[in-house]
C-alpha cells in the first residue's frame, strides 16, 4: 500500500505542470489588447491597454466575429458599448453565442488617441480548467448517472445493502471506468474515426470494457494483493453495468478531448460512488424500520431511490463558470 | 447439459409471468425507470430487446458446441453487441424521431443483464427452437413490463394512452417527472408482491 501511495504522491506535481502549460497558452495576439473574454451568453468583452477613440470604438463595421470552426459564417453584431474610461468595449451579438466553441474576433486597425495601431485578430475561448471542472461536477452531481440518467441500476440496487460493499464497489468501479474511458477515447479518435468505423462503436467499446476489467484485475493482483482481495469480487459485476458503457458512448458523441474524457470518467465514477454511499447509508437504516410486508426488500429501496432522485433534481440549476 | 423438458407454450409463459424479467427477476431496471414516461417508448425499446434476445439466443444455441467454456462470456457479449448494432442502425434509419428520444438506451441494450443471463442459463444448453421460444417469452415479458409501467405513468401523469386523451385531466402530474420512475416501479413491485401474498393465502385456505 505504501509503495503505491509513494508512486501517487507525484501526481499533483504532474497535474500542476500540465495546468501551467495550459495557462501559458492563453494569450492575446495583439500588444494593445489586454484581455478578451465571454461576458454573458450574447456578448464578448475586450479590454485595451489605453484609451480608444470613441468614434472608432462604437462603429460595428470595425468588428467581425465568427466561430473558429466555420470562418465563413459571420455573427451578427447588435451594438458596441464603450466603457466610461474608454479602455474596454463590449460587443453585443444579435443572437446567443455558443460559448463552448472558440470564437475569433477581428478588429479593423485600432485607433487610439489619433494613432493607428494596426489590425488585430483575437481568439476567445472559455477557460479550459473551468470547462474541465464543470464537466467533472456535471457528471458527478447535475447529471448523476444513477439518479438523473437512471443507469447502472442493477448493480446499484445489488451492492448497496451494506456500506462496506458499496464503497468497495464504487472505488473499483471508478478505477475501471477511468481505464476503459481512456482506452476507448484513444481507439475512437485514432482508429474508429479515421477509418469511418463509427457504427462499430458498441462492439468495440464493450470489448474495451472487458479488456479494461481484465487489465485492472491483473495489475491489481500483482501490485496490491491486499486491495485485490478486498475489491476483486466486484470486478466481474462492473461488466454488467450500463454506466461503464455509457461513458465511452457519451464521450464519443460529444467529441471530448483526452482531458475532458478523463474528467467525465472521474465524475461518473465518483458520482456512482456517492450514490452508492448515500443509498447504502439509507438502506442500513431501513433494515431497522418497520416496513409493510409487501414493500420489504427491493420495492422500498426503489421508493428511497426515488426520493434521492427528487433531491438530485435540485442540482439541475447548478451552473459553474 | 440438461436440455429443458418444457413445451414451447410453457417456455413463453415462463418468461411472461413466472420469471418476468422486470417484476420477478428485477433485472434490466435502467430502461424500466428511465424510459417509461410513455407507452410508445416502452413499446419501441421492448421490441428492440425482443429482437436482440431472440436472435442472440438462436445464434448462441446454434454455435454452442464450438464455444470454449472459458471464453463464453466474451462470446455472448460480442454476439449481443452485433445484434444491438443491427437494431441500432435499423431504428436510426426508420424511426429517427423516437430513436433520438430513446438516446443512449438502444446502444445500452448490450449491457442489459437479462440477455446475457438468458444466454448463460438457457441458450447454451438447449436447442435452437427451444431457445427461440425462450427468447420470445423473455422478450415479451420485458415488453409487457415496460408497457405496463409506461401505461400507469402515462395514464396517471398525462391522462393519455398512446398519445390519445382518455381522461381529459391529469390526475397525478408527478408521475410524468423523470424521478417518479423509481416510485412507480417500486409501487408496482409492491403491488405484484401483494398479489402473490393474497394468492398464496387463498391457496392455503383451500387446502
Amino acid at each position: 500500500m505504501r509503495a503505491l501511495m509513494k508512486r501517487f504522491i507525484f501526481w499533483p506535481g504532474w497535474i500542476l505542470g500540465a495546468v501551467l502549460l495550459l495557462f501559458a497558452g492563453c494569450n492575446t495576439e495583439h500588444a494593445f489588447v489586454k484581455k478578451i473574454a465571454f461576458k454573458d451568453s450574447r456578448s464578448i468583452m475586450i479590454e485595451f491597454a489605453g484609451e480608444l477613440d470613441a468614434d472608432w470604438a462604437v462603429d460595428p463595421a470595425h468588428y467581425k466575429a465568427y466561430e473558429k470552426r466555420d470562418p465563413d459564417v459571420l455573427l451578427a453584431i447588435d451594438k458596441i458599448m464603450l466603457s466610461p474610461d474608454k479602455k474596454s468595449v463590449t460587443v453585443h451579438f444579435a443572437e446567443e453565442i455558443n460559448q463552448k466553441e472558440p470564437h475569433i474576433v477581428g478588429l479593423a486597425p485600432i485607433r487610439s488617441q489619433g494613432q493607428d495601431l494596426g489590425p488585430a485578430l483575437l481568439s476567445v475561448k472559455r477557460l479550459y480548467i473551468g470547462e474541465l471542472f464543470s464537466i467533472l461536477i456535471g457528471a458527478m452531481l447535475i447529471n448523476n448517472f444513477v439518479f438523473t440518467k437512471y443507469l447502472g441500476l442493477c448493480v446499484f440496487f445489488g451492492t448497496s445493502k451494506k456500506k462496506n460493499t458499496a464503497v468497495g464497489m464504487g472505488i473499483t468501479f471508478t478505477l475501471v471506468m477511468v481505464a476503459s474511458a481512456m482506452m476507448s477515447w484513444f481507439l475512437y479518435q485514432f482508429i474508429l474515426k479515421p477509418f469511418r468505423l463509427d457504427f462499430l462503436q458498441v462492439v468495440i467499446f464493450i470489448g474495451m470494457v472487458s479488456l479494461a476489467v481484465q487489465a485492472v484485475d491483473t495489475v491489481l493482483r500483482k501490485v496490491n494483493p491486499a486491495l485485490f482481495k478486498a475489491f476483486g469480487v466486484y470486478l466481474v459485476l462492473v461488466i454488467a453495468n450500463c454506466i461503464i458503457l455509457a461513458v465511452p458512448l457519451t464521450l464519443a458523441s460529444n467529441e471530448y478531448s483526452a482531458w475532458e474524457s478523463l474528467m467525465l470518467a472521474l465524475g461518473a465514477g465518483t458520482g456512482f460512488l456517492l450514490a452508492l454511499f448515500l443509498m447504502s447509508s439509507a438502506r442500513e437504516r431501513l433494515e431497522l424500520a418497520d416496513i409493510p410486508q409487501t414493500y420489504r426488500g427491493l420495492p422500498i429501496a426503489f421508493v428511497t431511490a426515488g426520493l434521492f432522485a427528487l433531491a438530485f433534481m435540485g442540482f439541475s440549476g447548478l451552473a459553474i463558470f | 447439459m440438461a436440455a429443458t423438458k418444457k413445451t414451447n407454450t410453457e417456455l413463453v409463459f415462463n418468461g411472461i409471468l413466472l420469471e418476468n424479467p422486470i417484476f420477478r427477476l428485477a433485472l434490466s431496471m435502467c430502461p424500466a425507470v428511465g424510459l417509461t414516461t410513455s407507452i410508445k417508448n416502452g413499446l419501441l425499446l421492448g421490441s428492440a430487446v425482443l429482437f436482440v434476445q431472440i436472435f442472440s439466443s438462436c445464434t448462441i444455441a446454434a454455435i454452442k458446441n464450438y464455444i470454449h467454456p472459458r471464453i463464453r462470456i466474451p462470446t455472448y457479449t460480442l454476439t449481443i453487441a452485433t445484434w444491438v448494432t443491427v437494431i441500432d442502425l435499423v431504428l436510426a434509419a426508420y424511426v429517427p424521431g423516437a430513436y433520438k428520444e430513446m438516446g443512449i438506451f438502444v446502444k445500452l441494450i448490450v449491457a442489459f443483464a437479462i440477455i446475457t443471463m438468458r444466454l448463460e442459463a438457457f441458450a447454451c444448453k438447449n436447442s435452437v427452437s427451444a431457445s427461440f421460444w425462450d427468447g420470445i417469452g423473455m422478450g415479451i415479458g420485458f415488453l409487457f413490463g415496460m408497457v405496463s409501467i409506461g401505461f400507469v405513468r402515462e395514464l396517471l401523469g398525462a391522462g393519455t394512452i398512446l398519445g390519445y386523451d382518455v381522461l381529459g385531466f391529469k390526475p397525478l402530474l408527478f408521475f410524468i417527472l423523470p424521478a417518479a420512475g423509481f416510485f412507480c416501479v417500486g409501487i408496482m413491485m409492491a403491488f405484484f408482491n401483494y398479489i402473490e401474498v393474497v394468492f398464496n393465502r387463498r391457496k392455503e385456505r383451500k387446502q
